[in-house]
């Protein structure tokens, strides 16, 4: 934790950036904040607390944060793959960030705590469960000692896939017409998610209109498929969407569906090296195609 | 329901490949199911996954998305994007559980038209088979899906016992 207030101070006073942007401890577990003052780098900290992805704030749509001037980012591992995914897209160039890497050992689910949790299978955040980028690589600084490896969560989200699989397609429609019904169309999901990066979404495009904005079932399950098939292959899995879903629907069974998806089809799996290029975009001549007549 | 179904079927098919092979295939007046409306696009590459969507919402039954064969496309690369881009959009359907039988994906050449008619019969019989696709049309009334008891906890305990009860999905519901 020393070491990353000094960090941020010696930013903020050589004047390297404008803000450095992290998380503090409040009364009800640990939110972002922006530190532009030297004196207030004693703020920041990093625990089991600091679920929020920051990167979303890089999201070129943020336009308030782009005007702040430079920015240093507290990142996880999966803030950094996000971030990587920005940069692959061109909507971020390296040289407005200074990134400041964490080593996590996970984060919790329940972040409504004074003080920072115990990692344990009851409290851990299901994707954070087989994290493959624990020490992020897309960094200028590396801050923090090597942490164990998070346990099991008691129902992984690949165990949700399975049992879902293994239903009959009638039961996996009733079970996701059912979620689906619960969506109100707020769009926190986009809104957070950093690589939602549209300047106009399709779902507010009115002529034509190709989403239905009435948020029945029927248009919910549109938006929420459009929403998903967007971020095939560029989502890195932090889970921000479903966090923020007032409605409680399980946006990362999709999600990690599609990463499987890529995973098994074409050898891809997110990582925070901006230089590997998406799926979605690519091709190879022998992809396969067993579902093509 | 005295009336048999007849299956109502959108194809979106390229201009250069599948489109002149229907007109081909009519142009040599093979006989086919005439329950499909074509939607001609300049590529499969062009053929965005809502077009799909959209045509469910708008009383499709079933659905038939086709263009040239890989390494015959007029734009060079539009199907294999369209084919990676469908791959994904084919394995996501199929994990909300639609019928894989209302979608098919076809490539077809300007000079398959006894490949289209086939490919156009398939699809009309497999449809015909899955029966109307109301199921989608009516999630615009709210009370359908209002309350299910396949929530969260019942996929809980279906994960839990996954072992037990797998490949016997027809008598786990006992929850």
């Amino acid at each position: 934790m020393k070491e990353l207030r000094d960090l941020a101070r010696q930013l903020l006073t050589d004047g390297t950036v404008e803000v450095v942007v992290g998380w503090q401890s409040s009364a009800r577990g640990a939110r972002p904040i922006f530190v532009d003052k030297p004196e207030e780098a004693d703020l920041l900290i990093f625990d089991t607390r600091c679920v929020h992805n920051l990167a979303t704030y890089l999201n070129p749509r943020r336009k308030q944060v782009t005007d702040l001037g430079k920015l240093a980012l507290v990142v996880k591992g999966c803030d950094a793959k996000a971030v990587a995914g920005l940069l692959r897209e061109a909507q971020l160039t390296r040289d407005r960030v200074v990134l400041i890497g964490v080593r996590c050992g996970g984060v919790v689910e329940e972040f409504d705590a004074p003080v920072p949790p115990e990692i344990s299978a009851e409290t851990i955040m299901p994707r954070c469960y087989g994290c493959d980028n624990r020490e992020p690589h897309l960094v200028d600084h590396l801050l923090g000692d090597a942490l164990p490896e998070p346990p099991a969560p008691l129902l992984s989200i690949e165990k949700r896939i399975e049992a879902l699989e293994a239903a009959t397609p009638e039961q996996r429609w009733e079970y996701w017409t059912a979620q689906f019904a619960k969506c109100v169309r707020c769009y926190a999901c986009r809104q957070v998610c950093p690589l939602c990066v549209c300047e106009r979404c399709v779902a507010d495009k009115s002529q034509p209109q190709w989403i239905e904005t009435a948020s029945h079932t029927r248009g919910n399950l549109s938006w929420n498929v459009t929403r998903a098939l967007h971020l095939a292959g560029r989502c890195v899995g932090c889970g921000e969407c479903e966090r923020f879903c007032p409605a409680g629907i399980p946006l990362t069974l999709l999600n990690r569906k599609l990463q499987q998806v890529v995973e098994e089809r074409y050898e891809y799996r997110v990582s925070d090296d901006p230089e590997v290029a998406a799926p979605i975009g690519e091709f190879r001549l022998d992809d396969q195609q067993e579902f093509i007549k | 329901m005295s009336e048999e179904f007849e299956p109502r079927i959108t194809a979106f098919v390229c201009n250069w490949c599948t489109y002149t092979g229907a007109d081909l295939a009519g142009t040599s007046r093979l006989h086919m199911a005439s329950n499909v409306r074509i939607i001609r696009l300049p590529c499969t590459g062009r053929i965005d996954p809502l077009f799909v969507i959209k045509a469910f919402e708008r009383g499709a039954d079933g659905v038939i998305v086709s263009g040239c064969h890989p390494a015959d496309c007029h734009y060079t690369a539009g199907n294999y994007h369209a084919r990676r881009r469908f791959a994904l959009f084919h394995d996501l359907m199929a994990f909300i559980g639609v019928d894989a039988e209302r979608i098919t994906f076809s490539w077809v050449s300007a000079s398959e038209g006894a490949k289209w008619r086939d490919v156009v019969n398939e699809a009309v019989a497999n449809v015909r088979r899955v029966g109307p696709f109301t199921a989608y049309r009516e999630l615009i009334d709210q009370s359908v899906s209002a309350d299910h008891p396949l929530d969260d906890e019942v996929l809980a305990a279906a994960a839990a016992s996954a072992p037990a009860t797998s490949g016997d999905s027809k008598t786990g519901d006992g929850a």
